[in-house]
C-alpha cells in the first residue's frame, strides 16, 4: 500500500465519519461539527494529491487547502450566528424539534 | 544600516551566525514587553482592593459552577477572532513568494496592491463592526 | 482593485474581466459603510436606491464586456464570454427586480435593512464570479460567497418563528452540500492533476482514472444539485422557501440556481465533455425524478409558497432535461430556461410578497380566494407568471419549454422529452387550481387588515417581469441568439492563457 493510498483511506474515512455525524446528530452544532469533518477531509486529500501528484511545484493543493479553511471559518461563524437566532425563537438547538413547518 | 550588518553577518561562515536575527528579534520581544509593563508600573497609580487582588479569571466569577450560562457577547467576541484570526492565514503565502511576485505577474506593483484590496476589505469589515457597537461589551446597541 | 497596469503587459486591464463583479462589490461595500453610520431611525430607501445603482453599473458593464474579445484573465482563473455574459444579465436583472421589490417589502423598516442590500450586493458578486470562473478554486470560493449571503438573507425576518429555522434548514444542508463539493474537487484534482477546467479536459480527454473521475463528478453533481434544489437532494426547498422572506425566496430560487447550472454546464460540457458516458446517466435519472417528485410533491400542498417551491424542483428537473442534449443545442436551452424561469419566478414571489405583508400571514391557498375581486391587477400579473409556469404558448415558459425538450428530442432523448410533457400536464393542475381560487371562488372577507398597497418601486418591478415574460415568450431571438453564442465558446479549444499561478511559479 502506497503512503498516497494510507493517505486517501483516512480521509475517506474522516469524510464517513463526518457525514455519520451530520446525518445522525440532532443537534446543529454536532451537525456543523460533522460538516467541518467532512470539508478537513477534503483538505487532507487536496494535501494528499498535492504531494504526491507528479506537479509538486505547483501549489495548487497546498492553496485549495489554505482557502477552504478561511471559507470553513466564515461559514462556521455564519453558522453559529443562525444558530443564536433560532435559539432565541425556540430555545432549542435541536434539529427535530424545529418543526413550525411542514408539508 | 543594521539590516545591512545583519546582512553581512549572515555572509559570514560560521553557521550559527545565522541565528543572530533571530536572537535580535527576541531581545527587541522580551525588551518591548518588559518596557511596557515597567512604564505602566512606574506611571500609573496603585490603589489596591478587593476586587482588584482576587484571582483573575477572564471576567468570571473564579469559584462556583463551571456549568454557568456564559453572555452571548462571548460567541460574538468569539466569532469575530475567528473570522480576523482566519483572514490573517491568506497573508503568509504572500509574504513568502512575496519578492518572487514582479516575475510572475509581470509588474512591478500588482502583489502590493493586491495584499492592500485584501486588506482595505478587512479593514471595512472592521470598520463595520467598529460603528455597530459589537466591540463595546456593554453597549446594548448591537442586538445580540 | 484600480491596480495600476503597464500598458505594455496587456492590451486592457485584466480588471475589466470582472468589472461587473468589482462594481457589484463596491456598492456593496458602500452600502456597509454608510450603513454602519447611519442612526437607528433613518430611513434606508436611498441605500436602496444605491445598490440599484449599483446593480445598473453592472448590468451596463456585463454588456460591455461582450465587445471584449473572450479570453481569460488572473492567472487562467477567470472567463469572461458570450456565457458568462449572458449569465451575468440574467443575474444582474434578477437582482435588479429583487432590489425594487425589497425597496417596498422594508418601507418604514429600518433594522438591518442596509446589510439586506450590502448582503444581496455580495452575494450577487458570489453568482455573477462563479458564471465566469474557469478554476474550480474560484467556483468554490464564489460559490460560498453567494451561499453565505443566502444563508443570511434567509434568516431576515428575525421576528417570525420560521424564518431563523428556515435559515438553519438552508445553512446546514447548504454547507453539507458544500462539503460534497469540495471532495469532488479534491478527487478530480487527483485525477487529472490540475483544478484548471481546461487543464482537467485535457486530463479527461488523456484517460484519466475512469473510477476516481466518475466518483468526482458524482459528487460535485451532488453538491450542485443541493444547491439548484434537484431531486433526491431538495429536502430542504419547501421548508427554506416557506420560511424566508418572499423577495429573498424570489432572488435565491433563480440567480443562485442560474449561476451553479451555469458552473454545471461548465464542468459538464467543458471540462467533462470528452466523457459524457459518464455524466449522462446521472443527469438523466436526477432530471426524471426531479420533475416527478417536484410535480407531485406540489399537488398535495395548501401553502402557496411551498407549493411553489416544489414547483421550483420540477423546472429544475425540466432544465437538466437540456443537459441530455449534445452539446451547443444543449447548452443554448439549458441557459435560455434559466432565463425564462427567472422572469415567472422572481414575478411570482414578488406578486407573494405584495399580497401577503410583511409578516406574510397570508400565503395559504384560501387566502388567495377572490384576490382577482381585491387587487385586480395584482392578480392579472400573478396570472401571467402563473401561466408561463404552466407553460402555455406565447409566455416565456413556454418557450423554454419548447426548447428544451425540442433539443432533447432532436439529440435521441425523446422518452425523457415524453415524460417532460406529462409532467407539464401535471403540474398545470396546481396552478390551475390556485388560478381558480383567485377568479372562481367568491370573496372572503380577509382575516387581519389588508394593507397591501402598491408603490412605485414594485409596480416597475412586475411590470419589467410582465414584459419579459412576454418578450422571451413572443420575441425570443436577440436573447436566444446570446445564448447560442454563449453556448459556441464551448466548442472552442482552451485558451492559450489557462494557467495556474503555480504553474508560472515553477517555470521562473
Amino acid at each position: 500500500m502506497s503512503s498516497l493510498t494510507g493517505y486517501l483511506l483516512v480521509s475517506a474515512l474522516i469524510f464517513s465519519i463526518g457525514l455519520a455525524g451530520a446525518l445522525t446528530r440532532r443537534s446543529a452544532i454536532l451537525v456543523l461539527i460533522g460538516i467541518e469533518l467532512m470539508l478537513n477531509a477534503a483538505n487532507l486529500n487536496f494535501i494528499a494529491f498535492w504531494r504526491y501528484g507528479p506537479n509538486a511545484q505547483a501549489l495548487t493543493g497546498v492553496m485549495f487547502a489554505i482557502f477552504s479553511i478561511g471559507i470553513a471559518a466564515a461559514e462556521a461563524a455564519v453558522g453559529l450566528g443562525i444558530v443564536l437566532a433560532v435559539y432565541r425563537h425556540s430555545k432549542t438547538t435541536e434539529l427535530d424539534r424545529m418543526n413550525s413547518m411542514k408539508g | 544600516m543594521l539590516c545591512a550588518w545583519t546582512v553581512s553577518l549572515m555572509q559570514t561562515p560560521n553557521y550559527f551566525w545565522n541565528y543572530v536575527p533571530l536572537l535580535l528579534q527576541i531581545l527587541a520581544a522580551v525588551g518591548l514587553s518588559s518596557f511596557i509593563v515597567l512604564a505602566s508600573w512606574l506611571i500609573g497609580r496603585h490603589r489596591p482592593g478587593k476586587v482588584k487582588l482576587s484571582t483573575y479569571e477572564c471576567g468570571m466569577v473564579p469559584q462556583g459552577d463551571a456549568r454557568g450560562r456564559f453572555s452571548v457577547r462571548f460567541y460574538m467576541v468569539a466569532m469575530l477572532f475567528i473570522l480576523f484570526d482566519v483572514e490573517a492565514v491568506f497573508m503568509f503565502p504572500w509574504a513568502v513568494i512575496y519578492r518572487k511576485l514582479p516575475g510572475i505577474t509581470g509588474s512591478r506593483f500588482f502583489g502590493f496592491w493586491e495584499m492592500l484590496v485584501y486588506i482595505g476589505f478587512v479593514l471595512v469589515g472592521y470598520f463595520y463592526i467598529w460603528k455597530k457597537g459589537i466591540l463595546e461589551w456593554s453597549k446594548d446597541q448591537a442586538d445580540l | 482593485m484600480n491596480e495600476p497596469m503597464t500598458p505594455s503587459m496587456i492590451a486592457f486591464s485584466p480588471a475589466l474581466r470582472i468589472l461587473p463583479e468589482i462594481l457589484m462589490t463596491l456598492t456593496g461595500v458602500l452600502v456597509m459603510l454608510v450603513e454602519a453610520v447611519l442612526k437607528p431611525r433613518t430611513s434606508r430607501k436611498p441605500l436602496g436606491i444605491v445598490a440599484i445603482l449599483g446593480t445598473l453599473a453592472a448590468i451596463a458593464a456585463s454588456v460591455y464586456q461582450l465587445f471584449l474579445p473572450a479570453g481569460t484573465a488572473f492567472f487562467g482563473t477567470v472567463q469572461s464570454d458570450a456565457f458568462s455574459v449572458f449569465f451575468h444579465l440574467v443575474i444582474g436583472c434578477i437582482v435588479l427586480v429583487t432590489l425594487l421589490i425589497s425597496l417596498d417589502y422594508f418601507e418604514g423598516h429600518t433594522s438591518f435593512v442596509g446589510e439586506y442590500y450590502a448582503l444581496i450586493l455580495f452575494g450577487a458578486t458570489g453568482m455573477m464570479l462563479m458564471t465566469c470562473s474557469v478554476e474550480l478554486l474560484m467556483v468554490f470560493i464564489s460559490l460560498e460567497i453567494s451561499s453565505i449571503s443566502t444563508y443570511i438573507l434567509a434568516g431576515y425576518r428575525k421576528r417570525s418563528a420560521t424564518s431563523p429555522e428556515a435559515s438553519i434548514k438552508y445553512f446546514l444542508l447548504g454547507s453539507f452540500a458544500t462539503a460534497f463539493f469540495l471532495y469532488g474537487i479534491a478527487l478530480c484534482f487527483g485525477a487529472t492533476g490540475s483544478t484548471n477546467l481546461y487543464e482537467i479536459a485535457k486530463g479527461v480527454a488523456d484517460g484519466a482514472s475512469p473510477l476516481l473521475l466518475t466518483v468526482a463528478f458524482g459528487m460535485m453533481l451532488i453538491g450542485l444539485g443541493f444547491k439548484v434544489s434537484l431531486a433526491p437532494f431538495h429536502v430542504w426547498t419547501p421548508d427554506v422557501y416557506e420560511g424566508a422572506p418572499a423577495p429573498v425566496v424570489g432572488l435565491m430560487s433563480t440567480a443562485p440556481k442560474a449561476a451553479a447550472f451555469a458552473v454545471l454546464l461548465r464542468i459538464a460540457y467543458g471540462a467533462f465533455g470528452t466523457a459524457i458516458h459518464i455524466w449522462m446517466p446521472l443527469v438523466w435519472i436526477m432530471a426524471v425524478l426531479s420533475m416527478t417528485i417536484g410535480n407531485l410533491g406540489a399537488l398535495t400542498q395548501r401553502n402557496v409558497k411551498r407549493m411553489l417551491a416544489y414547483s421550483s424542483i420540477a423546472h429544475a428537473g425540466y432544465l437538466l432535461v437540456a443537459f441530455t442534449a449534445l452539446a451547443p443545442m444543449g447548452i443554448a436551452a439549458a441557459s435560455f430556461y434559466t432565463a425564462a424561469y427567472a422572469a415567472m419566478n422572481v414575478g411570482a414571489f414578488g406578486i407573494i410578497s405584495y399580497l401577503s405583508g410583511y409578516n406574510e400571514a397570508r400565503t395559504s391557498l384560501s387566502d388567495f380566494a377572490g384576490i382577482a375581486r381585491r387587487h385586480p391587477v395584482a392578480a392579472a400579473a400573478f396570472a401571467v407568471f402563473l401561466i408561463s409556469l404552466i407553460g402555455i404558448p406565447f409566455t416565456a415558459g413556454f418557450f423554454g419549454k419548447f426548447y428544451v425538450f425540442t433539443a432533447a428530442i432532436n439529440s435521441g432523448n425523446a422518452w425523457l422529452a415524453v415524460l417532460g410533457l406529462l409532467n407539464s400536464g401535471v403540474a398545470a393542475f396546481y396552478y390551475l387550481r390556485l388560478l381558480a381560487q383567485m377568479y372562481m371562488v367568491p370573496v372572503e372577507p380577509p382575516r387581519e387588515a389588508d394593507t397591501a398597497h402598491a408603490r412605485p418601486a414594485f409596480i416597475l418591478a412586475m411590470a419589467i417581469l410582465v414584459l419579459a415574460v412576454f418578450a422571451l415568450g413572443i420575441f425570443p431571438g436577440r436573447i436566444l441568439d446570446l445564448a447560442r453564442a454563449g453556448a459556441a465558446t464551448f466548442s472552442g479549444p482552451a485558451n492559450a492563457a489557462s494557467q495556474t499561478v503555480p504553474v508560472a511559479l515553477l517555470r521562473r
